[in-house]
């Protein structure tokens, strides 16, 4: 005999809750997933093949990876010292940068898009000056790294910061009192530390770029083989009642997800053997 | 010199030269100085200039011309589209969230790493492939898409659609705040209030629903503020028709798309309004009720 499925329990709602769960749960997610899944089987692995082994879908996929691993990684640098300096400097305004941290998640992605593109258009704030430096953004790589690096911001920030509210001052002291300088402790004792939690954020931050389109397609000027993200190729085919290779391209999309996912897992497992908690 | 310090120096002659004391766990003050520098430079750059810009596109031709465009029909019909979506997707979500949470951490069965992983996987889909998923689930070239449209029961294109699109990005914000919290705090009060005799209701009214409230609240508001705000999975569902499937995100980018500056500026800074309040309220939440909301108990 196995473990029961669902052991025995006093406990009232068993039925409401678990009924409640899973309907949901299969309606919101698990059946449309399906869904998708499903008419890829009847396309054929041939055909999704040779729908995404095209050089406009492969340049596409191509630049949302790169794309959202340069962001992920700035924002793995710029995240951790953002987590450090709100935990552990006092300074005037602090409250404010710690809640403007989170405004990426609260502001919708479609005024994020048209906000970044205002900012940085040939004739906007940031954009005249850069212009004049010869640096065009807005509608080249630039401006789609830019919308991923804001979209991405938080994770990082917020995966670190109870990490480092956690940190014993004890391990650091004892550090400088073998005789380490600053940045030696730094380096050896408080970045390993950090390490799991960063890399967590990182994922996090770079799973979101890869999907992510609102807050792109304003600013990338969306030029095929140039500044056209995996996202926007999906809607274009929809719009063309394409759904063959929508599925194609969007069950491309999902694997790189799942892997990411993984990824995250692994790390997650990895650091908690290496210091017994996440 | 001043006579002060010319005086500890003669009261301690082997006293190091004076200066202010810093622990070994501090940074050098300029290093400090240039960390906090580098930090609010990136914060306003990256962030702070954005939310300024919204504003100031929304009120280049003043107050007026910037009210004048939230109050036609399409922009009034927009928001309330956007209003009924939050309306009926939110409250579906806090109960989806409670009952979740209840199975998760109530019983023990087979699984369970499974389900908490299922419920997270939306957060991993991109909005786009997740709008592609519910228009091949019931569009009218599926089989239950066809047989919904043939009863008049249109779901992509119109506002169920947009419904399930909103649920499937937000589905897990709620769920996720509730299952650590009730984690922590057991089963015993809720053991207790059995063996007294109360009913499954009332120990959830009374017992659960007191301890979690401030994580129900924020799970509700970060589900609310992405409802509201969410583009991607909606523009693929929506059909984008002006007057009836056009939300406000959507509106954004169609005036927007149209070079009307001012009028999709203006219902951008109403949604940045909104955001601006969640991130409020939110602060609030984490400065007052810290102790019982799951975010901060992670890791």
């Amino acid at each position: 005999m196995g473990k029961p499925l669902i052991h025995r329990s006093p406990m009232p709602g068993l039925g409401l809750s678990m009924g409640i769960t899973l309907t949901m749960l299969s309606i919101v997610v698990l059946l449309p997933i399906g869904a998708l899944l499903a008419k890829g089987a009847s396309f054929g692995i041939g055909n999704i093949w040779d729908t995404v082994n095209r050089d406009r879908v492969w340049a596409a996929l191509f630049l949302s990876f790169r794309l959202s691993l340069f962001a992920a990684l700035f924002n793995l640098v710029f995240g951790v010292l953002l987590a450090w300096v709100l935990v552990r400097y006092r300074f005037p305004g602090r409250r404010i940068l710690d809640a403007a941290v989170d405004l990426p998640f609260a502001l919708p992605t479609a005024v994020a898009g048209i906000a970044l593109t205002a900012l940085h258009a040939p004739n906007g704030a940031f954009g005249s000056i850069l212009g004049q430096l010869g640096w065009r953004v807005a509608y080249t790589q630039w401006g789609i790294l830019i919308a991923l690096i804001f979209v991405g911001l938080p994770f990082v920030t917020r995966t670190v910061q109870p990490v480092v509210e956690e940190i014993e001052r004890e391990v650091e002291e004892a550090s400088a009192t073998l005789g380490a300088s600053r940045f030696h402790t730094l380096r050896h004792v408080v970045l390993p530390m950090l390490a799991p939690a960063a890399l967590t954020g990182f994922a996090l931050a770079l799973a979101r770029a890869v999907g992510e389109y609102g807050s792109v397609i304003f600013i990338a000027g969306n030029i095929p083989l140039v500044t056209e993200i995996a996202p926007l190729l999906i809607v274009i085919q929809l719009e063309e009642f394409n759904y063959d290779a929508a599925a194609s391209i969007g069950i491309a999309m999902l694997l790189i997800s799942f892997a990411l996912l993984l990824v995250i897992n692994l790390i997650q497992v990895w650091s908690r053997r290496r210091i017994g908690h996440v | 010199m001043s006579d002060a310090s010319a005086l500890a120096r003669a009261a301690a002659p082997d006293a190091p030269r004076a200066r202010a004391f810093r622990a070994a766990t501090d940074e050098s003050p300029l290093v400090r100085w240039i960390l906090v520098a580098v930090a609010v430079t990136g914060l306003l750059v990256l962030v702070g200039a954005p939310l300024f810009v919204v504003f100031s596109e929304a009120l280049a031709q003043g107050w007026s011309a910037a009210a004048k465009s939230l109050s036609n029909r399409d922009a009034r019909s927009a928001i309330r589209l956007t209003l009924t979506i939050a309306a009926i997707a939110v409250p579906l979500n806090a109960i989806f969230g409670i009952a979740a949470a209840w199975f998760i951490t109530k019983f023990d069965f087979r699984g369970k790493a499974v389900l908490i992983t299922l419920i997270d996987l939306p957060f991993s889909v991109s909005p786009v492939v997740a709008g592609l998923c519910i228009v091949l689930m019931f569009g009218a070239n599926s089989a239950i898409g066809g047989w919904l449209v043939a009863h008049d029961l249109p779901i992509v294109f119109a506002l169920p659609g947009i419904v399930l699109a909103t649920l499937f990005v937000t589905f897990p914000f709620v769920a996720r705040e509730l299952i650590p919290v009730m984690i922590e705090q057991g089963r015993a009060e809720e053991e207790a209030a059995l063996t007294l005799g109360a009913s499954g209701w009332r120990i959830f009214r009374t017992v659960t629903l007191p301890n979690i409230r401030w994580a129900l609240f924020y799970g509700v508001l970060l589900s609310n503020a992405r409802a509201m705000g969410e583009f991607g999975a909606v523009a693929v569902v929506s059909g984008k028709i002006r007057g009836q499937t056009a939300t406000m995100p959507i509106t954004i980018e169609m005036l927007y798309n149209e070079y009307l500056s001012v009028a999709a500026f203006s219902m951008a800074a109403e949604l940045t309004l909104l955001a601006l309040v969640t991130l409020l309220l939110k602060a609030a939440l984490e400065m007052r009720h810290a102790d019982q909301l799951a975010a901060f108990r992670r890791h």
